[in-house]
């Protein structure tokens, strides 16, 4: 089978795995980095409404046999960089809709269009729309999202508890941030479409920390019972175990909005498509990255200030140092501790890095290991018990 | 190997996955017969996709309140609530020039009812009445008989319940209802008698109206200008009516119009006792135990309950006619209850001859309140869709591609296994299809760009639900279990983080639903939608669909092909001998 079957496996067993947790650093710093990026964006480009959100003008031409896409086509060049819609009216004229566009720029455009549609100039109809997006919908749109959040930290901070309720949040406001900065910088036009975008986001990147963190919690649940692991090592597993579902989901999520993106991006030029596509590609991409490089090394961090796990730590530290000293290697120990107790690793990527290890360790289960040794989460499992008792 | 325990493990935490499919495949059957029966075999489409009517309305200055910007923005706003009722309707409304509003109407929509909802300015009052007469104008020389006032009394007590058509009648919700109709039954009966009551009988008796101690309906006079007005007018010329109510204001005196059991009769009415405003939520009924037929109820927010008790008791100790109110809507008299007694509660419920669409229609109107101006109606045209077709054509392509790209990446990688996630995806896509069509009917719900794209985007959160469980079958295996206890046991700890992260999503959807309006609304109920067809599926598709295949040798023995293969999963040694081994016979080390 596919090779990602076989890192699964590896990543299963923890005999692959990525220190996601240990080198945040680095992934707090490329975040920031992104995200004031997309806040410079912001600040410098702003954010061009569309006809929606802030009105414009209005053209109507008298009767015409022109299809849609051919008025299209012949005015893309009169709007003065400013998005276009064309309708077609029942009586046969053509309505233009222009964004973003001032009463002088709009008579500049009449006459262009009137131009380019062979059209005497005042024939056609020029004026001023308003905003079919009213206030009063991104006001009471604003209420729910506050109210939603609000919400949500408190169930995330009763599921789970409120560490990840922040990281979560935290996560959130990056990969928001990011896709309106990503807009800012490409200049597409906000449209309705955009927001929603932005809507299906925000669910998608909520969503997307919570299969993790629901990983994380699992793992990390009798963490004060053992001393063999910090909750970063932990946290760090669960996020290696979890890794081969987040990059099949976010494959499948990311094919199609990119399908869209690219090939209908490539069929249409910058059309309407796109900027929906782009908004949910960004802000997809960024969901994903988010919940792993952000928001669960957040969770570690904010975990590791706790006594009980400061006094884990150390107790971990003081162990792991006690084994150095007896010629043990911890690290190699956390690698194959995620392995069940009967397994023995024969994989050559493992033999090499773990040889030392696996014999020992082995000894030690066959000898009865005491469960509290045994990495957390996994440490009461037997074999034995019948399906469907566990949780 | 897996063999030997089949069926042990299965049952339990398995339930009965054959009834799970036969509900699912139930709702399948039941929902596509249900787009075959009505018609609706394609979703509706937004105005960006599929085009639609397009109506321009110009205001006109409406009880003293001048077209200006703020007016026509609010105008705006309440149309658009109008028209998009649970915002899944996409219709657009915006300002064009100074004083026009442009509604475009996705294709498939009743234009003409529309067309009314948006063009209802729906201003409500309750005023008083003071005086009610037949609807042909007075006669010039109609000489004051004082009969206005004290004919109906009579009557109206001695039939109270005789009459079987009370066709415009609003009953206090409460309790007053037979006083109500009886009396406007009796005030019909009494204008019907005396052809030439004259409207000036009242005003000799209103000094000696009983004192009502400062209240605001205590001034029943009527002045000689509103008097002259309403002599002239001529209720049944709708030319007339519409002109005579076109400047009325609600702190003022006014004469209006309203029909009685199907004959015009005019109303002299007091200043606005409750603005419409007050009302918070209004919805259509049939009134089947008073026999009103179609009916509008109305609650009233705190501060409009408050001043319904008081206004009704205070009515309720004055003479006739002045112990009725009217219910004045856009000048037109819906009703005028009498009233016996203050009248607590906050409800009040608007009768008259609706049917069911008109009282729905009222009611939707009155929920999303007044307009601050009133529109004509200029022009309705259709427009095509904003998108041309070539775009559309284009996004389609490109979207089949995005969905070939994604069954070629799960079969490559999940093998057999995609067979389940495939036909998964398939029923939820046919479900969402199917209800969609169906609610396109049924609430307007409309399709448009963004909510195809939130379409897509739901493929990948769906998919992630089995994505989820596939991995946790595949952890179990890799820790050694044979295939039905890798479900059995898989399932559990899938299911609970499909519900959490799947209930973030629904909490979303709800709160998002509630509070918002407009499109934003409408991507809430997509949401909701895709989130709890999302769990449907996996409840009762995917896991039985699973659970059933486990059993298959081709599954449960891990074919090359099944994408359940240990050995392809990285388990190098054949899986299991047992599932129940001891520890120290596994090591092999």
């Amino acid at each position: 089978m596919s090779k990602l079957g076989t890192l699964g496996h590896k990543l299963h067993r923890g005999e692959v795995s990525y220190d996601f947790v240990g080198k945040r650093k680095i992934w707090y710093g490329i975040s920031i980095l992104i995200t004031i990026t997309a806040i410079i964006g912001l600040a410098v480009n702003g954010l061009k409404e569309g006809i929606e959100f802030s009105g414009g003008a209005v053209f109507t031409t008298p009767k015409t046999s022109l299809s849609v896409s051919d008025v299209q086509n012949k005015i893309s060049g009169d709007t003065a960089g400013h998005d276009a819609t064309v309708q077609k009216l029942g009586t046969g004229s053509v309505r233009i809709q222009v964004s973003g566009i001032s009463t002088d720029a709009s008579k500049e455009a009449q006459t262009k269009i009137a131009q380019s549609l062979n059209m005497p100039k005042d024939k056609v109809d020029a004026e001023i729309v308003g905003p079919s997006w009213g206030k009063e919908i991104s006001q009471k749109a604003l209420e729910g999202l506050v109210i939603f959040l609000v919400l949500v930290v408190i169930y995330l901070a009763i599921a789970f508890e409120w560490r990840m309720a922040v990281a979560a949040l935290v996560a959130l406001l990056h990969d928001l941030t990011i896709t309106t900065g990503v807009y800012a910088l490409v200049g597409f036009e906000v449209t309705p479409g955009t927001v929603i975008g932005l809507l299906t986001i925000l669910g998608y990147s909520l969503y997307d920390t919570v299969v993790v963190f629901d990983g994380l919690k699992e793992a990390s649940k009798d963490i004060t019972k053992q001393n063999k692991f910090t909750f970063s090592d932990v946290a760090n597993r669960s996020l290696n175990s979890t890794l081969v579902r987040s990059i099949n989901t976010t494959v499948v999520a990311l094919l199609p909005v990119a399908a869209l993106l690219f090939i209908g991006g490539g069929i249409l030029g910058a059309g309407m498509l796109n900027d929906i596509a782009l908004a949910l590609f960004v802000g997809l991409t960024a969901g994903a990255y988010s919940s792993i490089f952000i928001a669960t090394p957040i969770v570690a961090d904010l975990k590791e200030r706790e006594p009980q796990l400061k006094s884990l730590r150390k107790r971990v530290l003081a162990k792991r140092a006690s084994d150095a000293a007896k010629g043990d290697d911890p690290r190699a120990t956390e690698a194959a501790g995620d392995e069940r107790d009967r397994e023995v690793p024969d994989d050559e990527d493992a033999a090499t890095a773990t040889a030392g290890v696996v014999g020992q360790r082995s000894q030690g289960t066959a000898a009865g290991r005491p469960a509290r040794n045994q990495p957390p989460g996994r440490g009461n499992r037997s074999r034995n018990r019948p399906s469907g008792k566990r949780r | 190997m897996a063999a030997a325990k089949k069926g042990r493990r299965s049952s339990g935490s398995q339930g009965y996955p054959g009834r799970a499919l036969a509900v699912i495949l139930i709702a399948l059957v039941a929902l596509t017969g249900g787009i075959f029966i009505s018609g609706q075999k394609t979703p509706r489409l937004g105005i960006d996709l599929a085009g639609g009517v397009s109506i321009t309305l110009q205001a006109k200055a409406n009880q003293g309140n001048a077209v200006n910007k703020a007016n026509m923005n609010t105008a705006v706003d309440i149309i658009n609530r109008r028209v998009n009722g649970l915002g899944v309707s996409e219709a657009e409304v915006q300002t064009q020039g100074s004083k026009n509003i442009i509604v475009n109407i996705p294709k498939g929509t009743n234009a003409d009812q529309a067309e009314k909802q948006v063009g209802t300015t729906a201003q409500l009052y309750f005023r008083q009445v003071l005086a009610e007469v037949d609807g042909k104008p007075a006669k010039p020389a109609a000489t004051p008989t004082p009969s206005g006032t004290t004919t109906p009394k009579p009557t109206g007590s001695a039939t109270p319940k005789s009459t079987a058509t009370p066709k415009s009648t609003a009953t206090p919700s409460k309790s007053a209802t037979p006083q109500g109709r009886a009396v406007t039954d009796a005030l019909k009966s009494s204008t019907g008698k005396a052809p030439t009551p004259s409207p000036t009988a009242p005003t000799p008796a209103a000094p000696t109206t009983p004192a009502t101690g400062g209240t605001p309906t205590a001034d029943t006079s009527i002045p000689a200008a509103l008097q002259a007005k309403a002599d002239k007018l001529d209720c049944t010329n709708a030319n007339q009516r519409a002109e005579a109510v076109a400047n009325n204001k609600a702190n003022e005196k006014v004469v209006a119009c309203g029909q009685v059991n199907g004959a015009w009769a005019k109303y002299l009415l007091g200043p606005s006792l409750i603005d419409g405003k007050r009302v918070s939520s209004a919805n259509a009924a049939f009134d089947t135990q008073q026999g009103n037929g179609w009916v509008v109820n109305l609650s009233f927010d705190s501060a409009g309950a408050k001043q319904f008790t008081s206004v009704t008791g205070n009515l309720a100790s004055q003479q006739t006619p002045y112990n009725q109110f009217a219910i004045d809507l856009d000048g037109d008299v819906q009703s005028a209850p009498r009233v016996s007694s203050a009248l607590t509660g906050g409800s009040a419920q608007i009768s008259g001859s609706f049917t069911q669409q008109s009282a729905e229609d009222l009611a939707n109107v009155l929920k999303y309140g007044s307009l601050p101006l009133a529109f004509d109606i200029q022009d309705k045209t259709t427009v095509s869709a904003a998108l041309g077709g070539e775009q559309l054509r284009g996004g389609l392509i490109a979207g089949a591609v995005g969905l070939a790209l994604v069954v070629l990446y799960l079969v490559a990688y999940y093998r057999g296994l995609s067979l389940v996630a495939l036909a998964s995806l398939m029923v939820s896509a046919v479900l969402t299809y199917t209800l969609m069509c169906l609610l396109g009917s049924a609430i307007g719900f409309a399709l448009n760009l963004p909510a195809v794209c939130g379409a897509i985007v739901a493929i990948g959160i769906t998919a992630d639900s089995f994505i989820v469980f596939f991995e946790r079958i595949r952890d179990e295996l890799r820790e050694g279990r044979s295939l039905q206890p890798a479900v059995a046991r898989g399932w559990p700890r899938a299911r609970r983080t499909i519900l959490v992260s799947d209930f973030v999503s629904f909490l979303a959807a709800a709160v998002l639903f509630v509070v918002s309006v407009g499109k934003v609304q409408g991507f809430a109920f997509t949401l909701g939608l895709t989130t709890l067809l999302d769990v449907a599926v996996v409840f009762l598709f995917t896991k039985p669909l699973m659970t059933i295949l486990a059993r298959r040798p081709f599954f449960a023995q891990g074919h090359k092909w099944s994408g359940l293969n240990p050995e392809s999963l990285g388990v190098r040694r054949a899986p299991l001998r047992s599932v129940r081994r001891k520890p120290s016979e596994t090591k092999e080390a």
